[in-house]
């Protein structure tokens, strides 16, 4: 069977694969490219923890082709740090303590960023209603919800 | 699975032919929510499957004159989310679409695509009926508009044939003494399945009912339209006991299934509360314009 070429961008850098037609983008993030920090949870678009920023969209890349990423840019969670520098959400997290098996890390991390970039201030209630679609069995989500809380007001202080 | 071809198109023209040229079964793939799922569980297996969202028409939204508006087939909820007119114009068709899934699920998943896969439960179907909205459907033997309530002809079932494709949902033109608004029944909060759905979108005009369209999901095969209820509200001022005979009327349309989630009974009088809920609600609307 033909293989597809896809041209692409992850983490800003071009990016070309040869996938199969049926490949989703979360197999070939994680078995060509090596990114293996999205998992896969569920596979059917239930538990977020392969969540990745598609074209400025929060997306599960299970439920995405790989083919389907022609000409896209690709935010995943190994772009999240600049230069061996955590992102603010991945160091409150730390702090806060806001993870513990961490399987589900990465999605939480990605959906966070997501929702910040596009609402830099949410209320309690919409930062839950947007991490809805990221299930953790492990932390209760308060610890989460109270880091994302806490990064959106230490950007208020320095904008 | 291993079968599968992939194409994306990037016109119309290309997508029905490559679809009429295919060997073997074809289907066509807007956010793939519900087609991915079921292509790898094994329920469809598609020998192509063709990528729509690189035809531009199917993934823009259109003001085609003022107030009125043309949605792609395969436009995401995120995407329809941000254009603040028809937000406006259509709070109950939005809140419908946006209960569908997580934003993950927003980011991808679109009005078409909700039609197509053909659940009595599918959130934005009533709203769209309510709407008066059009399908705009072409295939191999050209293009046709239809109603949204005779898009569907049972569970799963569409009135789509084979080759052909969902283009557009048409909009009509809004004035701003109309609005709608869509109340769901579901036993969690959130990323959840309705046990009732029902929209209900009036127009008003010095306190009177102008224009009424109620509409009830997942009490029976297809979403119902309670055509009746029209006659009863418009001409009045939507008092309690206008509220309560169509409320009686939505119990009666009801033919629903018993199952894990609800059950006849149940369903039946759900329907009854939610429409009287869902209508207060886009008189407020209409009120706060």
């Amino acid at each position: 069977m033909s293989k597809i070429r896809v041209s692409t961008e992850i983490n800003n850098e071009e990016v070309e694969y040869l996938c199969n037609p049926h490949d989703t983008m979360l197999d070939v993030l994680r078995n060509q490219l090596d990114l293996t920090g999205s998992k896969e949870g569920c596979g059917s678009g239930d538990c977020g923890s392969c969540s990745v920023i598609l074209d400025g969209e929060l997306v599960c890349s299970c439920l995405m082709l790989a083919a389907e990423a022609e000409g896209s840019k690709i935010e995943t969670i190994e772009g999240m740090s600049e230069g061996g520098k955590l992102h603010a959400l991945q160091q409150k997290f730390l702090e806060r303590a806001a993870l513990q098996c961490g399987i589900c890390t990465p999605g939480m991390l990605i959906a966070s960023k997501a929702l910040l970039d596009h609402n830099p201030t949410p209320t309690e209630t919409e930062v839950r209603y947007w991490l809805a679609g990221n299930l953790c069995r492990c932390t209760g989500y308060d610890k989460i919800v109270k880091a994302v809380l806490e990064v959106a007001d230490d950007m208020k202080e320095t904008a | 699975m291993s079968e599968t071809q992939y194409l994306a198109p990037k016109t119309i023209d290309e997508a029905v032919k490559a679809h009429s040229a295919a060997k073997g079964s074809a289907r066509f793939l807007a956010g793939g929510t519900d087609l991915l799922v079921q292509i790898k569980s094994g329920i469809k297996k598609p020998n192509l499957v063709i990528d729509i969202k690189k035809i531009v028409e199917l993934n823009s939204i259109k003001e085609v004159s003022d107030n009125e508006f043309k949605v792609g087939s395969a436009v995401s909820g995120a995407n329809l989310n941000r254009n603040k007119k028809f937000a406006n114009l259509w709070p109950g068709v939005l809140e419908a679409f946006r209960l569908i899934g997580s934003e993950q699920i927003q980011g991808r998943a679109s009005l078409g695509g909700n039609l197509c896969n053909g659940s009595p439960a599918g959130d934005s179907v009533p709203a769209l009926v309510a709407a008066r909205c059009t399908a705009t459907i072409t295939g191999p033997n050209g293009s046709k508009n239809l109603p949204i309530e005779k898009f569907h002809t049972g569970p799963g079932k569409t009135i789509l044939e084979d080759g052909e494709m969902l283009v557009s949902i048409n909009f009509p033109k809004r004035s701003m003494n109309s609005a709608d608004a869509y109340l769901r029944m579901t036993p969690r909060t959130e990323m959840d399945i309705a046990v009732v759905g029902c929209s209900v979108n009036i127009s008003m005009e010095n306190g009177l009912c102008t224009e009424a369209r109620v509409s009830l999901g997942a009490v029976a095969p297809t979403v119902l339209l309670i055509e009746e209820a029209s006659n009863i509200m418009v001409g009045t001022d939507l008092n309690s006991g206008i509220l309560d005979e169509v409320s009686k009327l939505c119990s009666e349309a009801c033919n629903p299934i018993n199952d894990k989630r609800g059950t006849i009974d149940y369903r039946t009088k759900v329907a009854a509360v939610l429409f009287k809920r869902a209508t207060l609600i886009a008189i407020d609307r209409i009120k706060g314009r």
